[in-house]
């Protein structure tokens, strides 16, 4: 059964003649995935990967229809809905696909974070991954203004003036990301080109970064798990793991066909720059406990605007979780480091807490 | 000989290495100089118009009401007060620039982004908000409603 004890085709032998397939298969037959208590977050990045793939794919078949223009991009997205053949389908899966591939990235990063995963040698996949979640937002926050809806309209309004508020090149980020004083049409087109071309090449680097790294230093076992002698007992990664990352992929693919179906997503009135902002107007809920804490911050803060002290904050806070593997000194040293473990814990109450109060709060007050 | 050799090598070495970075560093900037250049958006003329007929009546507006116009190249609001006199304001929310509206059960002009609420003379007067919003001074002319910059 075993391709290795079986001499291979003839075809096989063409083709590792020219292409070296026995070396490849040595490194296939060799990798092994450690077995533990926690060996089912492993398959999280994998998920990532798989809602990728799927996202790089409807995304493609989005560009046949879609037109980047101010006058036609939310009549070229209602004609792919309306008329197109299962042109709902695909925008669904896109959009939905979007926000597992974020949820599932999250959960990955905090499974990292949680199991310390990010300690030496590991410390270039864990700054990779954090670019990666970086590049990730910056995928949902461009596309979502790509049907140039209301919404999305006043979503990038704001998200573009609280690049404004970093000091001294603020103003001038602004006016790059909108390609002019105000979003409008050029804004579109610039959010179009980021989307479609910036981000997937950004993406493909430190994507093919990210998993070289991941296969040259295998998967971490926890520190935890390590001191109660586990990790020890192995499984192979071809077929054994692989296979089980195939179920959470077609999981993933069943969840995403039912939301799809059940719950595809709505276009909403045609972007209005001489409206004003809609009652509930929200973010994507990603940027939902940011969107929130904003809304609570008062105007002044010890003399300081509470804007510039909230994206201040946030921005303080990503370089924290950028570079927590070298602040983490006792995990460096083999430690356990229990106080990395609650901040971690709290960044995901917090980021929880404040999703929940922006989703149950009444719009109007 | 050898010496001296040993003293020459390294500074042969240094200037060719120093013209190769040189050249590389000016070859980089003659490629991204005009690729930065190009991403500045060129600056648009704003409209200067300090003054704007709007297209609608002054009948139109009801009390406690609010209605929005382009002013130049922004929105603004035309807000009918209770008692009914007639105010402008700029509707560009002073926290993240989004578009204010009038909000009849409250009386007052509300954002509905992060929820800043203005009073009837344009005054920040609740949430996130840190300035006022711009007052423009409202004429009616016949049933013609002209707004312009105060001064």
């Amino acid at each position: 059964m075993a391709g290795s004890a079986k001499p291979h085709g003839r075809l096989w032998t063409w083709l590792d003649e020219r292409v070296g397939l026995a070396e490849l298969e040595k490194v296939v037959k060799k990798k092994e995935v450690p077995v533990h208590r926690h060996t089912v977050w492993y398959y999280l990045g994998g998920m990532t990967l798989f809602l990728f793939m799927v996202q790089v794919a409807t995304g493609i078949l989005l560009l046949f229809y879609y037109r980047p223009s101010a006058e036609e991009a939310y009549e070229s997205v209602q004609f792919l809905m309306a008329e197109v053949e299962f042109g709902w389908l695909i925008r669904s899966i896109h959009s939905w696909a979007a926000n597992l591939m974020i949820f599932t990235l999250f959960i990955h990063l905090f499974s990292v974070l949680l199991l310390k995963a990010y300690r030496r040698p590991r410390e270039v996949t864990w700054l990779s991954g954090i670019g990666l979640m970086g590049l990730a937002m910056g995928f949902g926050f461009t596309g979502y203004l790509l049907p140039w809806n209301e919404l999305a309209y006043f979503a990038t309004k704001v998200g573009t003036e609280i690049t404004g508020v970093v000091p001294v090149i603020g103003p001038f980020l602004g006016r790059l990301l909108r390609g002019g004083d105000e979003v409008t049409g050029a804004t579109l087109t610039r959010f179009y080109g980021i989307h479609v071309a910036v981000l997937p090449a950004l993406t493909t680097l430190l994507l093919g970064l990210h998993l070289f790294l991941v296969q040259k230093h295998g998967m971490s076992v926890p520190p935890g798990a390590e001191r109660a002698g586990g990790g020890r007992r192995t499984m192979p990664f071809f077929p054994n793991f692989l296979l089980r990352d195939l179920v959470g992929w077609l999981s993933a693919l069943a969840m995403l066909a039912a939301l799809a179906a059940y719950f595809p997503t709505e276009l909403g009135q045609k972007a209005d720059p001489f409206a004003s902002a809609p009652v509930g107007i929200k973010p994507e809920w990603y940027f939902m406990f940011m969107f929130k804490t904003l809304k609570y911050l008062p105007s002044y803060i010890l003399g300081i605007e509470g804007e510039i002290v909230g994206v201040v904050g946030f921005g303080v806070g990503g370089l924290f979780l950028l570079l927590i593997p070298f602040l983490d000194r006792r995990t460096a040293r083999g430690e356990p480091s229990p106080l990395f473990t609650w901040i971690g814990i709290a960044i995901i109450l917090y980021m929880v807490a404040l999703t929940y109060l922006g989703y149950t709060e009444v719009a109007t007050q | 000989m050898a010496e001296e050799t040993l003293d020459r090598q390294p500074t042969r070495r240094g200037f060719v290495n120093w013209f190769l970075g040189t050249s590389a560093v000016a070859f980089l900037l003659s490629v991204f100089y005009p690729v930065g250049r190009y991403l500045i958006p060129p600056t648009v003329a704003e409209s200067t118009a300090g003054t704007v007929r709007l297209p609608f009546k002054a009948d139109d507006v009801k009390p406690n009401t609010g209605q929005i116009f382009k002013f130049g190249n922004r929105p603004a609001i035309l807000v009918r007060t209770p008692a009914g006199e007639l105010r402008a304001f700029s509707a560009v929310c002073t926290h993240l620039n989004c578009t204010v509206q009038y909000r009849p059960d409250l009386g007052h002009i509300w954002c509905a982004c992060h929820n800043g609420h203005f009073d009837l003379n344009g005054q920040n007067i609740a949430g996130p908000p840190p300035r006022p919003l711009d007052p423009y001074a409202v004429n009616v002319r016949g049933k013609q409603i002209v707004v312009s910059k105060s001064t």
